[in-house]
């Protein structure tokens, strides 16, 4: 058994409560240790990703229990990547969140690293009880962290986030529950296994299970018509923790991808059709809704909260193609848009700490360092619009190229061209309020008060935080110079996510070679 | 015994469901428990329902005579984890209620709205 596989899961756990106890007390000895440990996450997610790289699934036994008696953690191209995508995500996170936003509230390093653990675990898990476990352990960090630095409006959207999410873990249990009681077991391979062999008398049944959990799954990953919750609590946490919850919504198009992939569409299956056909509806939905939202929101971070859905429904689109290379797309596209909109959130809180009383309002009103964060701002916001030469260029290309091959490909093109259109149009109007208009306003003179808060404003720190964006565009930049080594990776990956025996084998076969 | 736990999880369900739409904290909180309970009786059924019969394997019992062991588990840790969401969601809106002078779940509902809006 490789160890290895374990340590993403067990660092963080080690690492949260030694923070939490051990260093509360000293910022800079809180800080050196975070990031350290999240440095060492990344090592591990490269660590993980070459050993997946020769495409064979691993499988670690948790308590030498054979699966599917026991809970398995199951080691593949997609969950490498993902592991990876987190660790690189974490650390762009932590840099920024190192310039000021630790010393608000207590325990943010302690909530950050359990965020981790919890992550990678739904990442890394090859159960489906032991999915829901790490979710709520996801989920109770995010709690914490949503509410980091407090304020009325961040508790009363915090009691939302928690009711929804609390009411998503309660049909998460339900579809469980009824999948337990037709098929008798929660591993994945082995319910994968079983699913084709559900009597007829139960497939009903079997299918409200099945449909159950993907009802969560798009929850999480906030498709239209369950996105409410999203953009009122992106918006209202503080602005690097919805950076790092940019990776949340992808725990859900990850479990949707698992769970399809390798259960619900195995050739003939009687459950095929299942979630096929209104994934593709929602998510042009979804595109549309956020696209429109980016254009009427009044605030920059409810517009970057709405960029995000509107790449979650770019994203799905490809995915819900269910052709292999359509989905290796909808994965580049997702690399792209995690650290694309993490790095957008980022350069608003820029903005907000510059502009106490205006926060990312759409009035002008002159700030510190303006040229700088508009030039940053501009980027930052071409990237997630996906014009070139950005990554989410390459993504939306390639995403388009393989819509070609269905049959209302001229609607799909339209939806995803014009939603890119309007995407831009509200972030330039953004641009000209916040950025343009207050330098042009010549009549505007500070009050006294006004007068020394600017001056706080000047010794904001800067290169700390610019450095961390700057660290999220490199590894966008990386994305776009090489797309090919990526590309025969994420083709790799969606070739193994198409072959579910693979899986399934790697998985049930030692405990078949035992004789259990 | 399975039209007693059927109607236990259906009038579960429904009070949690009216609970949780209601516009107080208290009362989203109460909806939440009583979903939680809900639940609970749920995933405790699905290993079909078996009357005075063992989890634990005994020597020389016929196999089909024992009740499944994982739902109680899987109840166990379901218990585990809504007792800690529940502590987490009442102290949020403790501090939310402080934080706000209000404890209504809606993010505009202020007091004034609200009366506002039953004249």
């Amino acid at each position: 058994m490789n160890h290895l596989l374990i340590l993403p899961i067990l660092f963080p756990a080690i690492i949260a409560p030694l923070l939490a106890m051990a260093v509360r007390h000293d910022i800079v000895l809180a800080r050196v240790f975070s990031f350290a440990a999240t440095l060492g996450l990344v090592l591990l997610g490269c660590l993980l990703m070459w050993t997946a790289s020769d495409g064979q699934i691993r499988v670690y036994e948790l308590g030498a229990w054979k699966a599917p008696y026991g809970i398995v953690l199951v080691l593949d191209r997609l969950s490498a990547l993902m592991v990876l995508l987190t660790a690189c995500l974490a650390t762009v996170v932590q840099l920024y969140a190192m310039s000021g936003w630790d010393r608000r509230g207590h325990h943010f390093y302690s909530m950050f690293h359990v965020l981790l653990m919890g992550v990678n675990g739904a990442f890394l898990t090859g159960d489906l009880f032991n999915l829901f476990v790490f979710f709520e352990l996801l989920l109770i960090a995010s709690y914490g962290l949503m509410v980091h630095g407090g304020g009325p409006a961040r508790f009363k959207a915090g009691l939302q986030y928690i009711s929804i999410n609390l009411i998503g873990s309660v049909i998460f249990l339900m579809g469980l529950g009824t999948i337990y009681g037709v098929t008798g077991t929660l591993n994945m391979a082995h319910f994968a296994e079983r699913i084709s062999q559900v009597p007829e008398s139960d497939q009903a049944i079997m299918a409200v299970g099945a449909s159950l959990l993907l009802v969560v799954f798009c929850m999480k990953a906030a498709l239209v018509p369950l996105h409410f919750w999203l953009p009122a609590t992106y918006s209202n946490a503080p602005p690097p923790v919805a950076a790092l919850f940019s990776i949340m919504s992808k725990v859900g198009v990850y479990a949707l991808i698992r769970f399809s992939d390798l259960s619900l569409l195995q050739q003939g299956g009687p459950f095929a059709g299942l979630g096929t056909q209104w994934l593709m509806p929602c998510a042009v939905l979804t595109l549309v809704v956020g696209a429109v939202g980016v254009l009427a929101a009044r605030s920059l971070s409810l517009q970057a909260s709405f960029a995000g859905i509107a790449s979650i429904g770019t994203m799905l689109i490809a995915i819900g193609l269910y052709t292999p290379e359509a989905q290796a797309a909808g994965l580049y596209y997702m690399l792209h848009s995690t650290l694309a909109v993490a790095a957008l959130f980022l350069v608003i809180d820029m903005v907000i700490v510059r502009r106490p009383g205006a926060g990312d309002g759409f009035d002008p009103k002159p700030f510190p360092n303006q040229g700088f964060l508009a030039a940053f701002f501009f980027v930052a916001a071409l990237i997630v619009v996906g014009l070139p030469p950005s990554s989410g260029f390459l993504g939306k290309l390639q995403i388009l190229h393989h819509l070609k091959s269905t049959d209302d490909w001229p609607m799909l093109w339209a939806a995803i061209l014009v939603a890119s259109f309007v995407t831009l149009l509200g972030f330039s109007q953004a641009g000209s309020f916040v950025f343009w208009k207050s330098s042009a306003d010549k009549k505007y003179s500070p009050t006294v008060g006004e007068e020394r808060q600017a001056t706080e404003c000047e010794s904001q720190p800067l290169a700390l935080p610019a450095t961390a964006v700057g660290m999220a565009w490199a590894l966008l930049v990386l994305l776009t110079v090489f797309p090919s080594p990526v590309m025969n990776y994420l083709e790799a990956t969606v070739a193994q996510l198409f072959d579910p025996q693979q899986y399934i084998n790697a998985v049930l076969e030692p405990a078949k070679k035992a004789g259990l | 015994m399975e039209l007693l736990l059927a109607t236990a999880i259906g009038v579960f369900t429904a009070a949690g469901v009216f609970l949780v739409l209601r516009p107080r904290t208290f009362s989203v909180v109460m909806g939440m428990s009583f979903l939680t309970y809900a639940i609970n009786f749920f995933l405790v059924s699905v290993g079909r329902l078996a009357i005075n019969q063992p989890d634990i394997l005994v020597k020389g019992r016929d196999l089909t005579q024992y009740a499944d062991p994982v739902p109680p588990a899987l109840v166990l840790t379901s218990i585990v984890i809504s007792f800690g969401m529940t502590a987490i969601m009442v102290v949020m809106g403790v501090r939310g209620f402080f934080e706000n002078n209000s404890d209504h779940v809606n993010i505009d509902a202020t007091e004034e709205s609200i009366a506002r809006s039953r004249e």
